[in-house]
């Protein structure tokens, strides 16, 4: 059955003009490969066009495309040998369609970069083969096209080999071989020819069946990018499986797991499918889904590992290499958002250390911005942690793309992990505390006035309603004593204060910023500040702690803690009586010393 | 993995991810056998459950059957079931085979702008009703902003430039020109308001795998593909006055995939039998722009 032989995807990249799309038409043609009747239509238009045929217009079935005569984007077409299925990749060699041949060059398992003998080494060529090593295609063969142009000297073939293999050699790719051939005239294509008796090599029909195609996969710890979570209750469905694809590695039912960049932990319950025989281990790229044996609440985006592997980076700052494809440049100080894996994150550039033009690796000294086409080596940072790996160990969990305004407009490859105390929200509570004007009150007169300190009390756990009852029984309490205090309703906030926070990327993590800033105004004040959260997660808390520095914050949990960091002061039994719940929380002020004993 | 393993499990990653990213997704369901294998793509990817509504355009002119097993399959698989019709230009009888329009304009008429109105929800939308067996009025006028559409890159010229999630602006024009990169299983899935996104999980698929992985699942396609007697079958599915069977004694799977191997149609365009390709060289690239699908 054919569907059992292999098959690979071959792009062909080069400069514009180089003849990518005429080699592409030749071998086609040349291998049988042509839906019958296709040659003839193409050659019929040309006729009717009145101009002459050429193979590249098979290729260049649209018609804007055939006005320009330049490939716009990649064609993609079908071919088979005695060994195996091909895809072929024709990648458009004009600058301007740069994001074009990246996304026909990404999907590839091998390239032939196509380089013409007479104009010889351009800038495309150098930009091709940056791309090529960025977006790690290893295999690589450069094909010395139109050398009926130039006689088909061996000595011009020489010069532009010696030349390119330099050029890739600095980027670490090497090419397999370099092949002189004419597309046009069919040389050295899909046959020898006595045009090059100097050329002893292969043809590019025989550096096809040559690519090899590694898969180093399964070799690598398990990676699965948790793409979503579902339960189609709705359909009396009740389980709930965690959907994705499998990026790298294995994994078997009952192995330990561990979800990134939350830590939480649990085992593989299941392997689910449909239609599909039970299985109980998953491979590489597999789609799947798994149930798990306890109940994890987590957010898609996150990646899964096994408990018992190397562990992926886990840090809101790394240093990448990336390329941007924006018609705007890339800042500082703008919000951008972060794709990897299934992850979704703000992100911004922090420092840009070297910026690159790929056409001949020079550094382009001092840029402020990424512009354009630009290859930049930069540091990046997310507000919260995300799970990544390097680039050099996994590279399918160490790449990620960059959105611009709506537009994939970067993408890149993680250098290095920069763990730092220092973080985006540091430096701003950092330059708030420095900025911030000092009451004519000292926290310790406002102390001895109100008979105790400044808190901020958060009530958190999954059972909203009651947390939200213990929050407000407590602010009763406290109140019923004299105590300055107040419970903050997160609904007033979110239809009131937070009502202009639209973008659903932001939302949350917004609505936790303004709750903190909130916190450190109100504690400032010298109240008992209290509000109940659901849903929160280690970060979120973390996240409210930092802000309302210099103050102090008190997590409360009600029912099962779902934290796997972050230490919370108390956990309340959710069935627990509301009276014997509120002495736990008054006993936990007067040993935090909140509440001073004589008070109660 | 095996190569229909893999295709498989790219569509499923596709349509899992729209499925995230969008709010209000449907599926177009031609009846035929792409957009069937799709369907059961998308049962796959939900582990039973299609958790979207399924768009028809009914043209009116299709050939009975194609709608019979439609609405068995909706009620088997408990489908969410919506079609769209130009009612008003078949009620004039502005189509091909009254004879007022080209084979191309009737497509447009029919087709591309029944498709834009029915996905905005500006016309008339039928919803068929589980209880009742029957269409009812749908109530839901909201738009439809992604849309999952059977295309494949192998089919025709123009469709093998197509994203994975490829954008269209408000009046479903596409800008082949200016595609979204979309690399490392990452796509373009944000969108400014009032844009649309058409969705491809398909187009890497070749016919020959479509129909051997129709085998490898045993998924019920509609009886037209096959030969039963008189020594003809459909090989693509449309309206019957533009559509002709092909001469094939091809009368199950398996002998649909032998012939396509190594038969006499091994080398003839699948949409060789589609008449309205035929009017123009850029026929299908023409009707895409304006939005058909």
């Amino acid at each position: 059955m054919s569907a059992e032989m292999e098959q690979i995807s071959v792009v062909v990249v080069g400069h514009v003009d180089h003849g990518k799309s005429t080699l592409i038409g030749r071998l086609l043609a040349d291998t049988n490969s042509l839906p019958q009747g296709k040659l003839e239509q193409v050659r019929t238009m040309c006729v009717r066009n009145a101009k002459p045929f050429e193979y590249a217009f098979l290729l260049d079935a649209l018609k804007d495309e055939q006005s320009q005569g330049i490939t716009i984007d990649t064609a993609r077409c079908f071919f088979k040998t005695e060994k195996r299925r091909y895809i072929i990749i024709d990648a458009p060699g004009h600058i301007e369609f740069l994001k074009n041949m990246i996304t026909g060059a990404a999907r590839a398992d091998a390239a032939f970069i196509v380089i013409d003998a007479e104009e010889g080494i351009k800038e495309n060529s150098r930009r091709h083969g940056y791309m090529i090593s960025m977006l790690g295609i290893g295999q690589v063969s450069v094909l010395v096209n139109k050398m009926d142009l130039v006689g088909y000297k061996e000595e011009i073939f020489n010069e532009i080999r010696k030349e390119y293999t330099d050029f890739l050699g600095r980027l670490n790719v090497h090419p397999a071989n370099f092949i002189p051939i004419s597309a046009f005239k069919g040389v050295n294509v899909a046959s020898t020819s006595d045009r090059t008796p100097w050329y002893r090599g292969m043809t590019v029909l025989e550096q096809f069946d040559a690519f090899e195609k590694g898969d180093v996969r399964a070799s690598l710890p398990f990676r699965f990018p948790v793409q979503d979570i579902y339960k189609f209750t709705e359909d009396g469905d009740t389980r709930r499986i965690f959907a994705g694809t499998v990026e790298t590695g294995k994994a078997e039912m009952g192995d330990k797991i561990v979800f990134l960049p939350s830590g939480k932990r649990s085992r593989i319950n299941t392997i689910e499918g449909f239609n599909t025989p039970g299985r109980t281990i998953v491979a590489p790229g597999e789609a799947v889904g798994f149930t798990l044996q306890t109940q994890v609440y987590v957010k898609p985006g996150e990646l899964m590992v096994k408990a018992a592997e190397d562990q992926p980076h886990v840090s809101p700052r790394f240093r990448a290499n990336l390329f941007w494809m924006g018609h705007a440049p890339m800042i500082k100080d703008k919000k951008y958002k972060l794709k990897l894996g299934a992850l979704r994150a703000p992100l911004q550039l922090v420092e840009i250390l070297n910026v690159i033009d790929a056409s001949d690796l020079t550094s382009v000294a001092n840029k402020q911005q990424v512009d354009r086409h630009d290859v930049a080596e930069c540091i990046l940072e997310a507000p919260r942690p995300v799970a990544f790996d390097l680039s050099g160990k996994i590279r399918f969990t160490g790449r990620f793309v960059i959105v611009d305004n709506y537009e994939i407009a970067g993408a890149g490859i993680v250098l290095e992990d920069i763990r730092s105390e220092d973080s985006a929200l540091r430096r701003h509570v950092s330059d708030r505390e420095f900025a911030w004007e000092s009451s004519g009150i000292s926290s310790a007169q406002r102390t001895a006035a109100y008979g105790h300190s400044a808190k901020f009390v958060v009530f958190t756990g999954d059972h909203q309603e009651k947390t939200e009852v213990l929050a407000a029984a407590l602010e009763k309490h406290l109140f019923s004593h004299n105590f300055k205090t107040y419970y903050l309703r997160m609904a007033n906030v979110i239809s009131g204060l937070d009502v202009d926070i639209k973008h659903e990327s932001e939302v949350r993590d917004e609505h936790i910023r303004r709750l903190g800033e909130l916190a450190r105004i109100l504690t400032d004040s010298g109240q008992i500040f209290i509000t109940s959260l659901s849903n929160v997660d280690d970060y979120d808390l973390k996240t409210l702690e930092l802000l309302n520095k210099p103050n102090e914050i008190l997590v409360i949990n009600v029912g099962e803690n779902h934290f796997s960091h972050y230490q919370v002061a108390l956990t309340l039994d959710v069935q627990a009586e509301e009276v014997h719940s509120l002495e736990k929380v008054a006993a936990l002020l007067k040993e935090k010393k909140v509440i001073l004993e004589y008070y109660l | 993995m095996t190569h229909l393993e893999k295709l498989e499990a790219t569509s499923v990653h596709i349509l899992r991810e729209a499925y995230r990213e969008f709010k209000s997704l449907v599926m177009l369901w031609s009846i035929g056998k792409d957009s069937t294998a799709m369907l059961w793509l998308t049962r796959k990817a939900f582990f039973g459950h299609v958790p979207f509504p399924l768009v028809h355009i009914d043209t009116a002119f299709k050939i009975p059957e194609m709608i019979a097993y439609r609405d068995k399959l909706a009620r088997e698989w408990r489908l969410n079931m919506i079609v769209g019709q130009n009612t008003q230009a078949i009620a004039e009888k502005r189509t091909f085979p009254d004879g007022k329009l080209s084979r191309l304009e009737c497509c447009k008429v029919l087709k591309s702008e029944a498709l834009k109105h029915t996905l905005s929800g500006d016309w008339t939308r039928f919803r068929f009703d589980h209880k009742l067996g029957k269409y009812v009025e749908d109530t839901n006028k909201e738009p439809y902003t992604g849309v999952i559409v059977g295309a494949r890159a192998d089919e025709e010229g123009s469709r093998s430039k197509e994203r994975y999630f490829s954008p269209r602006d408000r009046d479903s024009e596409w800008d082949i020109g200016d595609q979204p990169p979309e690399l490392w299983g990452q796509y373009k899935t944000d969108f400014a308001p009032g844009t649309h996104v058409r969705v491809h999980p398909l187009l890497d698929w070749t016919e020959l795998d479509i129909w051997e992985y129709i085998g490898k699942e045993n998924i019920p396609v509609v009886p037209l593909y096959f030969n039963r007697g008189d020594g003809k079958r459909y090989r693509s599915l449309g309206c019957w006055p533009c559509t002709a069977p092909v001469e094939s004694t091809a009368g199950n799977v398996q002998e649909v995939i032998e012939e396509l191997k190594t038969g006499k149609l091994a080398n003839i365009a699948e949409r060789s039998g589609r008449e309205q390709d035929k009017e123009d060289s850029g026929g299908l690239e023409t009707l895409r722009r304006g939005g058909y699908m």
